[in-house]
């Protein structure tokens, strides 16, 4: 039987030499999404910035959704959002915060007042104002937190110029990801946090399984250039990369196709971010070992000197 | 690598099954388990048949959430009102006029009292209003609810306490939570979730099809009932309160309270014998009869004003002096009002306003559609990573995947015994896991094909293969242990099913992916024998 094979056994790919271009893309990308982020900004959901929404069921089938603006915008609440769902009668509509804790209840009211006849409340979810903007603090917090905890682990476990490499890959990643909202408006949630984080999570993974086999090839090759060191780690590693990259953005693809509308955002995001994360580990935490001044295992023998980098004279 | 012990091998399935049992309950309803339990023969021991199941969130089963907060200035605002009663009633006592009279400031009370010698006939008086905190955790140095300083201009100034509105919040949301649950149980609401949250706030979970609108004024409902007199004149002692006879015009209600629902023994639905309108019927205990009987007999001709929540419900007129302790609250009800206006009469008052800071609400076909979608989702990406692991590592492959099936029926399984809670972002996480979880078999099968490669014997390059990947798979389960960590102790509801089932996939990941797998590789390299990897 003849298995499938997506990347070959032996390659011996110059991975390194695509950071001329991988790191003006990355930077450039990065740039663009902080301004993006701070021009057009993130498309926030309710959990963080306040409201109400309704999700609404036509009766009849079949939505009219000039209709339902006309009449949602009719209530004088503010810029109100309606949107088609999924096409089978089904629309959200996002009113936006009204003052005061008790203000979303006379938003309920007419909604309820004014749709019950025509359409089926699927979901309705009000955030007050505190509420919203004690989520945009533990969302906040979270992402601090995971990459601070990380930053320990990481600490701990290799030395200083692999932790730090992955570290630079994991901001990176959290950064596209960001963008990735920003540009798709795809709205940004609480679910969106667990996103992030999966990401962060799976950011290192990648990571990490190349910095485990460049750990080892630094003990075994005593003397091996940088470039050529982190060639290798990448070159050996990239079957199990591709393999598991493939499986993770298939299981992601049948959740987006699948998984419905709800989790839809989060399973577009999730997919984007294996890509990324894919792109990052390979060209992007691994290639600047390079800057970092990696140190190479023929001092590592001899013990680690405090200092960290060393001079190109040890080798 | 391939000699396995026999108590090992016993014990590692053992476990499986063990585990896999676990989730079998899950797959099936409360009333068939019950079925099944109802049709065991009597001798059979029922400890051994697996009982928990998972319990799905709100949004896949649909239901409503609210979370309630104290409304810390109304708090503050009826403390300060009250405080107002009581200095009067002392100044009453002591027989003390205080110039221009009892001023209401924002946290407390203001007498001027220009006689000293008056002042201090009342000060120690008013020094009794003011409560020690009993607090267990800090003793009695807690502080007092009041804090009583006396100006030089001869007023004195009772405030409250930060320690004292503290507590008093405290017991409003003790007190409230046992109030909801009452309110609750009276309805017939099932398996309702009431937990306090925070200092100020109780979350309610409320499956099945509810009307929401309902559900939150049945709960959010101060339903603070007064029976007071109509006053004459808009002027003096009285509050001008909005009435429903009159369309929510104002008219004017004396400020003494006659009695009270916290006098009432029960509240009963009814109907007016001669209108046939819905109505509510009540009765008093001993001491609200003998005020109420009291009172009217004083008011015989008068108008008495119902007070609901400071909304004048109805103003009856008292023909003849009501004595019996019994009554009834009319006011165009309708039935379904009066239904829940004597849930919340026998449930009793709120001890303070809450107001509804978050609701989400999802009706039951929204939650039907996700649970099927989540399904198809799961269905379709695990048979996309099964045929994708089978073409690529063959028999291996067939390892590894029969593997990813005992993860995920584990995770389910402790899912069931810990009777977690599946969420829409749970199933996502079942999903992400499916292709995640062969990450370590991915790990293990490219390192002893490189080990292969490089020149060893098929057996020292499994051996080689599992070892070296081993450090690896820690490493790398790790890093997403740490992200789900901090995900599952920060996130709320759906987030937090999320991360349940990430960290329950971690910690079974290893079992499955390399004891397992381990194992199933040991037993084909014993029968088949092979002389060259078969991938």
């Amino acid at each position: 039987m003849r298995l499938l094979r997506l990347w070959p056994d032996e390659s011996h790919f110059d991975f390194m030499r695509f950071r001329r271009f991988s790191f003006p893309l990355s930077a450039l990308m990065s740039v663009a999404t902080v301004i993006l982020f701070l021009t057009v900004g993130l498309n926030f959901g309710i959990d963080f910035k306040g409201g109400t929404l309704v999700e609404l069921q036509a009766k009849s089938g079949t939505a009219d959704v000039g209709a339902v603006r006309h009449t949602a915008n009719g209530f004088g609440f503010g810029e109100t959002e309606v949107q088609e769902l999924g096409g089978q009668g089904t629309i959200l509509v996002r009113f936006p915060l009204q003052p005061g804790e008790q203000g979303q209840t006379a938003v309920m009211q007419k909604a309820h007042g004014a749709f019950d006849a025509d359409y089926e409340f699927r979901r309705t979810e009000t955030v007050g104002p505190r509420v919203s903007g004690e989520l945009v603090q533990s969302g906040t917090i979270g992402v601090v937190l995971s990459v601070l905890a990380v930053l320990f682990y990481l600490w701990f476990r290799f030395e200083r110029e692999l932790a730090l490499g992955a570290i630079v890959g994991t901001l990176h990643d959290i950064v596209l990801t960001i963008g990735i909202f920003v540009i798709s408006r795809i709205e940004f949630n609480m679910t969106s946090i667990a996103a992030i984080l999966t990401i962060v999570g799976y950011s290192l993974n990648e990571t990490v399984v190349v910095f485990d086999r460049t750990r080892e090839l630094m003990r075994r090759y005593k003397t091996i250039p940088t470039v050529e060191l982190l060639n290798l780690s990448i070159n050996s590693t990239m079957s199990r990369t591709v393999m598991t990259a493939t499986s993770a953005f298939l299981s992601l693809l049948a959740l987006v196709l699948f998984g419905g509308e709800a989790i839809k955002g989060f399973a577009i995001v999730m997919l984007a971010g294996v890509v990324i994360c894919t792109y990052s580990a390979i060209f992007v935490s691994t290639p600047v070992l390079i800057y970092l001044g990696l140190m190479l295992s023929g001092v590592k023998a001899q013990g680690r000197p405090a200092g960290g980098r060393v001079p190109q004279a040890a080798e | 690598m391939l000699r396995f012990s026999r108590t090992k091998i016993v014990t590692t399935l053992a476990l499986i099954l063990v585990g896999l049992s676990l989730a079998v309950p899950s797959f099936f309803s409360p009333e068939q388990r019950r079925g099944f339990m109802a049709s065991l023969p009597g001798w059979f021991p029922s400890w051994i048949v697996p009982q928990r199941a998972i319990v799905l969130g709100l949004d896949l089963q649909g239901g409503s959430q609210l979370l309630l907060e104290v409304d810390q200035n109304e708090l503050v605002a009826s403390q300060a009102k009250s405080l107002r009663d009581d200095v009067r009633r002392v100044l009453q006592q002591e027989n003390v006029r205080a110039e221009g009279g009892i001023q209401l400031l924002q946290r407390g009370v203001q007498v001027r009292i220009p006689d000293a010698a008056a002042r201090a006939k009342v000060l120690p008086k008013l020094r009794e209003l003011a409560q020690p905190i009993s607090n267990p955790l800090v003793g009695q140095g807690a502080g007092r609810t009041l804090d009583i300083t006396e100006q030089p201009d001869g007023a004195i100034r009772l405030a409250l306490t930060d320690a004292g509105i503290t507590e008093r919040t405290r017991r409003a949301v003790s007190q409230g939570i046992e109030v909801i649950r009452r309110r609750l149980d009276s309805t017939g609401t099932t398996e309702p979730s009431i937990q306090q949250q925070g200092a100020d706030r109780i979350l309610i979970q409320v499956p099945g099809e509810q009307n929401p609108e309902r559900l939150e004024k049945l709960l959010g409902s101060t339903a603070k009932l007064e029976f007071r007199m109509l006053a004459d004149s808009p002027t003096g002692d009285v509050d001008l309160l909005p009435s429903k006879d009159e369309k929510g015009a104002k008219v004017p209600v004396e400020r003494r309270v006659m009695a009270d629902g916290g006098d009432l023994t029960d509240a009963q639905p009814a109907f007016d014998h001669q209108t046939q309108e819905p109505m509510v019927s009540f009765k008093f205990n001993l001491k609200g009869a003998q005020r109420f009987g009291q009172a009217t007999a004083e008011n015989v001709g008068r108008r008495m004003a119902i007070v609901l929540d400071n909304e004048v419900v109805s103003a009856p007129r008292i023909n003849t002096p009501i004595t019996g302790g019994s009554g009834q609250i009319t006011g165009n009800f309708t039935v379904a009002q009066a239904n829940d206006l004597s849930v919340l009469l026998r449930a009793g008052a709120l001890p303070a306003k809450f107001t509804v800071v978050e609701r989400r609400v999802v009706g039951p076909g929204l939650g039907r559609d996700s649970i099927q979608a989540g399904k198809l989702a799961t269905l379709v990406a695990g048979a996309l990573v099964i045929v994708f692991m089978f073409a690529t590592y063959g028999v291996f492959g067939f390892f590894a995947n029969i593997a990813l099936i005992v993860h995920v029926g584990l995770i389910l399984g402790l899912m069931s015994v810990l009777e977690a809670t599946m969420t829409l972002p749970g199933i996502a996480g079942i999903v992400l896991t499916i292709g995640t979880a062969v990450d370590s078999n991915v790990l293990i099968y490219e390192r002893v094909r490189e080990e292969v490669r490089a020149g060893r014997s098929i057996v020292s390059a499994l051996q080689a293969g599992f070892d070296k990947a081993f450090a690896t798979i820690i490493d790398s389960n790790s890093t997403m242990a740490i992200a789900a960590l901090i995900l599952f102790f920060l996130g709320s509801g759906p987030v937090k099913g999320f991360a349940v089932v990430f960290i329950l996939g971690i910690l079974t990941t290893v079992i499955t992916a390399v004891t397992l797998t381990r194992m199933m590789i040991a037993l084909w390299y014993t029968i088949a024998r092979p002389k060259v990897l078969p991938f």
